[in-house]
């Protein structure tokens, strides 16, 4: 023992030093923690592809499925919906999808593969309501400027009956458009690309 | 004389640990204002609530199943089938709404009688967290029930997060567990639900009562009580917390629990504002209700939301509506406490903010109409504008004398004495034209009628008395 008094300078590397290994220490018991709030691996897996069948549907119908657990439309267009279409580009905030997100194949006019099936997941790209199909012309709750499209109850956005956001109302971006592919002529895929196959 | 056992013990106890130190200082010696009114009973009554909402909700675990599959019919099954279950649920359900009913009445007093102001700052924080705490564990409890609008309700408050550049995406994935709402989601706000947030809301109200008691209260005249003391050291406007506002806010529990218990035995849904109709439909992912909003005490945040049409700045509005709140102490700069004696313009300013805040909530529970977009952007500029223009508008206030000790207000008596002379003057007693035997034309009540020249007098002294105090 020395009699020299306290040496603090000693103290002070101990508490420094263990301050800094506690807090690595600390910093580590965190990732699991914190990790284990991430998707489960059975979550991350269930996200199979869906097959549908659409040969028996009617013009201006529209077919939900569940793929991934989200809503995704199937809607079959007339020829005057695929008119309007082209004339909208002024009320429109992104009208050839530069900003919005689908695969690159559906990234057109009618944002399809074939432009009278149209695909995409069902959830308003604000803050993910599931929008209503109101496919009538100037109905008396949303005015004379409605052009057929899909209405969001939860925060009144407007999209067309190709996914475009209107410009002036919360959403964004376009309705996203998931990976499909058709199989057959009335066989569509969704969730898969369609790379290489028959369109 | 010998010692009682029962002495012994509590002589045993009191050595170990020190109740009657704890007792004294936080009732029996706590002085507190005389002069508080009714505005002061909902601190205590917000604590009522807790412990309700504390043993309901255990004793609703009991038979809850925090699963996608099983919730909803767990649900039904206490409402129908647990002895009891539906008025352990509906106290639940209506404590949850009674609780933001007394925290911002408590929020609008501390608002009224500047109890936010040096040296309350960090009671005003503390009491800011509480009620963030509130509202996550109210948003994260109602998509327990997994109804509908449990369900959607859940996606909407979720996606907000998402709006946050760069990390938002991973950040809702983080938070939801799962691509979609799902079993995740609802089996972690089970878990944040009923244990992580009641205990750090218990934590804060214990470190908010701390710092209030350790300041002191303020009151309706916002005078400070410890500056004028006698001999022994008691504030001479103060009185001992018990027995004198234990035993008044008994009264405040009394008339708080008839309408508690009106509202659990015959409205428990409160038409749509306690319990929304669409929930009482199961969780479906695939279709959204016509008409989605949040339960009531979340429509004023809900409505600037919805206001700004643009996604990441509507989500920044509806933070910093609450953000800003937390600045009030700093905001403001009048010098005064109480909004009686404060300037005109600060009472003016202050009636804006309540009629915004009152037409934001109203506003979220309707659809988006094109008209009431632009209504609540106006009452958003006002919100916002209450507290940012703050420190510019307080300076210009014109102060009234604050008095040096608490002042009393008129006794009931005293006030219905003034109310029958001002019924007197703007009116007057119809002379009977021709004599009459019945007794109910006699009735000089009945013969009253309207005299204009009282009522222009009573009108006017009733605008000279508003002008002085909005000058």
């Amino acid at each position: 023992m020395n009699n020299k008094g306290v040496d603090k300078s000693k103290r002070q590397f101990l508490t420094s030093a263990l301050t800094v290994v506690g807090a690595v220490g600390t910093g580590y018991l965190a990732v699991p923690f914190l990790a284990q709030m991430q998707p489960s691996v059975k979550a991350m897996a269930a996200g199979a592809p869906v097959e549908v069948d659409i040969s028996k549907m009617e013009p201006g119908q529209l077919l939900r499925v569940a793929w991934r657990g989200k809503p995704v439309w199937i809607l079959k267009r007339t020829p005057e919906v695929l008119a309007t279409l082209k004339t909208l580009d002024n009320e429109l905030r992104d009208p050839m999808s530069e900003e919005s997100i689908q695969p690159d194949y559906s990234k057109n006019l009618y944002r399809s593969l074939k432009p009278e099936i149209f695909v995409a997941i069902g959830i308003c790209t604000h803050l993910g309501c599931s929008p209503t199909f109101r496919p009538e012309i100037a109905p008396a709750d949303l005015g004379d400027k409605w052009k057929g499209g899909f209405f969001c109850p939860c925060h009144g956005s407007w999209f067309d009956l190709a996914g475009r956001v209107y410009r002036g109302v919360p959403a964004p971006t376009n309705l996203e458009i998931p990976p499909y592919r058709y199989v057959t002529e009335n066989q569509l895929i969704i969730g898969e690309s369609s790379q290489g196959a028959s369109a | 004389m010998k010692p009682s056992r029962l002495s012994l013990f509590g002589e045993w106890i009191l050595e170990r640990f020190p109740i009657t130190k704890i007792w004294e200082e936080h009732m029996a010696h706590y002085y507190a204002p005389k002069n508080f009114n009714f505005w002061y009973f909902f601190g205590s009554l917000a604590l009522l609530v807790l412990v309700n909402q504390i043993i309901t909700g255990i004793l609703l675990t009991m038979n809850y199943k925090p699963d996608a599959e099983l919730a909803f019919d767990s649900v039904e099954y206490i409402m129908r089938e647990v002895n009891w279950g539906w008025l352990i649920r509906y106290m639940h359900s209506t404590g949850a709404s009674a609780f933001f009913i007394v925290v911002y009445l408590h929020m609008f007093r501390g608002i009224i009688y500047g109890s936010f102001k040096h040296p309350r700052e960090l009671i005003w924080i503390f009491g800011m967290f509480i009620f963030v705490a509130l509202m996550a564990e109210a948003f994260m409890g109602y998509l327990l029930p997994w109804g509908q609008m449990s369900y959607w309700g859940a996606q909407v408050i979720i996606s907000l997060f998402s709006a946050i550049p760069v990390i938002g995406e991973d950040l809702s994935l983080w938070i939801r567990g799962d691509y979609v709402i799902s079993d995740a989601t609802l089996n972690r706000f089970f878990a944040f639900h009923v244990i992580a947030v009641p205990l750090v809301l218990v934590m804060l109200v214990f470190l908010h009562i701390v710092a209030l008691h350790e300041v002191g209260s303020n009151n309706p005249d916002g005078v400070e009580i410890k500056k004028q003391k006698d001999a022994k050291g008691i504030p001479l406007d103060g009185i001992p917390f018990h027995p004198y506002y234990t035993v008044k806010d008994i009264v405040g529990v009394a008339a708080f629990l008839i309408f508690f218990s009106v509202v659990i035995f015959y409205m428990p849904e409160l038409n749509g504002f306690f319990l929304e109709h669409a929930n009482f439909i199961p969780a479906d992912p695939m279709k959204t209700p016509e008409h989605i909003a949040p339960v009531w005490y979340f429509t004023p945040f809900y409505s600037i939301l919805r206001a700004i049409p643009d996604k990441f700045a509507g989500v920044i509005g509806m933070g910093g509506a609450i953000v800003v709140l937390f600045f009030l102490p700093w905001l403001d700069r009048g010098r005064v406490k109480s909004v009686r004696y404060r300037g005109g313009i600060y009472k003016k300013a202050l009636f804006l903010f309540v009629v915004s805040f009152l037409t934001l909530g109203y506003l979220g529970t309707q659809p988006p109409t094109p008209v009431a977009s632009i209504i609540a952007r106006i009452c958003t500029a006002i919100y916002f504008g209450f507290f940012l223009l703050m420190p510019i508008y307080t300076r210009w206030e014109k102060l009234k004398p604050v008095p040096t000790r608490v002042t009393s207000q008129p006794s009931l008596d005293d006030r219905l004495q003034a109310l029958k002379k001002v019924y007197e003057e703007v009116t007057f007693v119809a002379p009977l034209s021709k004599p009459v035997a019945s007794p109910l034309v006699k009735c000089t009540f009945l013969r009253r009628r309207l005299n204009p020249a009282g009522v222009r007098s009573v009108a006017k002294r009733f605008v000279k008395t508003l002008k002085t105090s909005l000058d």
